[in-house]
């Protein structure tokens, strides 16, 4: 309960940080992407403004093996760059460029009651289906 | 040359909505133990395990429901949607297929996996953003749509 209750929280606060950023909006993040035309540094001041809070949280956690409520800090294993982490960057990339659209602003927009957000929201859930499905068959093989 | 269009850009309101992200993905790893990684929480629902999925749609709940918090004190601001609905679909397949493979999109690797300086993330962050410029620039400048 405690779990969910902070997800929410984190969700939400992400979620407004999206709006009040303009990321929500896949014309400003095509703008910050279009760097021939005329360029919107925007987003590049997001990433940083969430990277200086994001660098003081992670290095408190580095030095705890529970969080503040009590769970178990689990943290990536891999450290390892292969083929399958830059394909899927590349690949993620491209329909990112596509629409202006990656995860997080989708989801939002969806929350803003965009029909076109919630097109792109449920190809990008049949995407990860998709690949839940190769996934298991490659681990039957 | 880089011109920049001074018209649509926001440094401060990008900074302070960068800030509320880093706040969230701060309070999700400080409490919960975990990243903040939007295309892991929503992509593990589809792979469901006990006890894995009431936090999972708890975080998402939050994320969609936040412009309805927000139409509470003001206006939404403009969300302008240019892609028709073929290039949302092939976008969104794209999208839900390649930050599975990848294993994170613009939170896990780009906002966390940056700001616990993993190279395996900055990797993955350098390729999503290449793909991104390359695509923008051939669909903008070299098919001219």
């Amino acid at each position: 309960m405690k779990f969910s209750l902070a997800s929410l929280f984190a969700g939400l606060v992400f979620g407004l940080g999206l709006i009040v950023s303009g990321m929500a909006n896949p014309e400003k993040v095509l703008g910050f992407l279009d760097i021939a035309g005329l360029w919107d540094p925007s987003l590049a001041f997001v990433m940083s403004g969430a990277i200086m809070v994001g660098v003081v949280a992670f290095a408190v956690a580095r030095k705890r093996t529970l969080s503040f409520l009590g769970f178990h800090m689990k943290m990536p294993a891999s450290t390892h760059i292969d083929k399958r982490l830059v394909l899927g960057g590349l690949m993620f990339g491209v329909g990112w460029g596509i629409a202006g659209f990656c995860p997080g602003p989708g989801l939002v927009a969806l929350g803003a009651g965009e029909t076109k957000a919630a097109v792109f929201v449920a190809a990008m859930v049949a995407g990860m289906g998709i690949f839940e499905v190769i996934e298991r068959n490659r681990a039957k093989a | 040359m880089i011109e920049i269009a001074w018209s649509n850009f926001t440094p401060w309101s990008a900074l302070l909505g960068g800030i509320l992200v880093g706040i969230a993905a701060a309070s999700f790893l400080l409490l919960n133990g975990r990243i903040a990684g939007i295309s892991g929480i929503l992509g593990g629902l589809l792979s469901p395990a006990k006890g894995d999925m009431a936090w999972r749609l708890a975080f998402l709940i939050g994320l969609i429901g936040a412009p309805a918090v927000w139409l509470l004190v003001t206006e939404l601001p403009t969300i302008e949607i240019k892609a028709g609905y073929p290039a949302l679909i092939v976008a969104g397949l794209l999208v839900g297929i390649g930050t599975r493979y990848g294993s994170g999109c613009t939170s896990g690797h780009g906002v966390c996996g940056l700001s616990r300086l993993s190279l395996r993330s900055l990797a993955a962050t350098l390729s999503f953003m290449a793909a991104g410029f390359v695509t923008v620039y051939v669909i903008r400048h070299l098919l001219g749509v």
